[in-house]
């Protein structure tokens, strides 16, 4: 029996950028509707802690996306391009982009979290 | 015939280069510490993009010159993923955590002064607010004490307008419906120019301003002759201005003028420009503009009065150049 993230798919490869994605609206239109409901006085602490848990939340599973990737990559084995028309390289082909993306996208969700550590009020 | 010598020619030019980086509106020669925030951040970006930019362009030349016998695939790629994707990557962060620490203080929340600013077209309404003292409305020209902390308070009833006093700081925009803050603290005393910097119409590029940095005793003393009526209010000239339908638009404070469509003009005489940056203030630049207002501005709401008597237009022009 295969268990889950066994063989790598297309689920895993737009897993990572839609994570960034959500956490990227999830920050934003928090932010926005708290500033729109509270003024520019706005007590901004529950902010940074949601956006916080959202970052870690996200980093989480965008981490554990990127380690399943490496694992499908195997890049010990074989240098790319990965484009063979077989098992092997389509498994390498979707690990090694796969894992990309995840870098990508962690950096661009700790990115996009960044300014909700240093902005002090909703002006 | 002489060889063309190019050291002295490329040394000419760099001078010449130089000399763009001072004057009344550059960023380059800031006289303010927000400006001057921004100022070091170009320096500091322009050394650093001049140190990659000669590693980029070394590491190609390298490259074409060794071709493939320089790396293995193997390590070619390592280079590809350390000099091309970790050091952006860390360079950027850099660069953002830096940025997003000089933020906090565009938007200090204790100030010295509060100015509000509102974008017209294509002109600026300033609105002085004091402590305990009715608010001073003037045009078109902001003053502001050495060493305060000024708190703008921005709006538009029309189009985006962007505020921007190169020397003093960095811009906001100015959004219909929507009221931004930008917080200035000049040091330099001195007169600078500013601009619209959003496109807003025909006479955009027409739409500057004048920000003149004082000692803070000369500001209080200025403060309080702006918020005083005008000098002349009564006579020939401002006979002319109620007779020709100037106080439809214009408020002269101290006469029966108090409409609030164009610029306030009760201490038009002690501006240092007419029309928002366009003429230096003179009796005759007055006149100019009053008679040719949509040519000097096109799309501009004030209608000429080309077909006003010369004798009419210089004692409209004369009164408000004495209104010091």
């Amino acid at each position: 029996m295969l268990r889950f993230g066994d063989k790598a798919n297309l689920w895993f490869l737009i897993a990572p950028p839609t994570i960034w994605a959500l956490h990227f609206l999830f920050c934003y239109v928090t932010a926005a509707v708290i500033c729109a409901k509270s003024g520019l006085s706005a007590d901004l602490r529950p902010i940074q802690i949601a956006i916080g848990a959202a970052t870690v939340v996200a980093a989480l599973l965008i981490v554990a996306a990127g380690w399943k990737a490496y694992r499908h990559w195997r890049p010990s084995s074989e240098l790319p391009p990965y484009d063979d028309p077989s098992d092997d390289d389509r498994e390498q082909f979707l690990g090694i982009s796969t894992f990309l993306l995840s870098c990508l996208s962690l950096v661009g969700v700790v990115f996009v979290a960044l300014p909700a550590l240093f902005i002090a009020d909703c002006r | 015939m002489s060889r063309a010598r190019p050291f002295p020619a490329a040394a000419t030019l760099g001078i010449l280069a130089l000399s763009a980086c001072t004057g009344p509106q550059s960023a380059l020669d800031p006289a303010g510490e927000d400006a001057a925030e921004i100022a070091g951040l170009f320096w500091q970006m322009l050394a650093g993009a001049a140190v990659i930019w000669c590693l980029v362009l070394g590491g190609s030349v390298l490259a074409s010159w060794r071709g493939r016998s320089l790396w293995q695939v193997a390590t070619a790629l390592k280079v590809i993923l350390w000099a091309g994707a970790v050091f952006p990557t860390v360079v950027l962060a850099g660069l953002l955590i830096h940025g997003l620490r000089l933020m906090p203080g565009l938007r200090a929340t204790e100030s010295d002064l509060r100015i509000e600013v509102v974008g017209e077209r294509f002109w600026w309404r300033v609105i002085y607010h004091r402590d305990g003292a009715p608010p001073v409305t003037s045009a078109n020209e902001i003053r502001l004490p050495a060493g305060a902390t000024v708190e703008f308070i921005l709006s538009s009833p029309d189009v985006i307008h962007s505020f921007w006093i190169p020397p003093l700081g960095g811009k906001t925009d100015l959004i219909p419906g929507r009221t931004t803050r930008q917080v200035l603290r000049p040091t330099k005393p001195g007169v600078y120019r500013g601009a619209c910097a959003e496109f807003c119409g025909a006479s955009h590029a027409l739409m500057a301003l004048t920000a003149e940095v004082m000692t803070p005793d000369d500001f209080a003393r200025w403060l309080q002759a702006e918020a005083g009526p005008a000098a002349v209010t009564a006579g020939p000239g401002p006979d002319a201005f109620l007779r020709h339908g100037c106080a439809a638009c214009h408020t002269v404070r101290g006469t029966e003028a108090n409409a609030l469509v164009g610029p306030d003009l009760t201490h038009l005489g002690s501006r240092h420009t007419v029309g928002a940056g366009i003429l230096a203030n003179s009796p005759a630049a007055i006149a100019r503009f009053v008679a040719h207002a949509d040519t000097l501005k096109p799309e501009i709401r004030m209608p000429s009065y080309a077909m006003l008597p010369e004798t009419e237009l210089r004692l409209l022009a004369d009164w408000l150049a004495s209104l010091r």
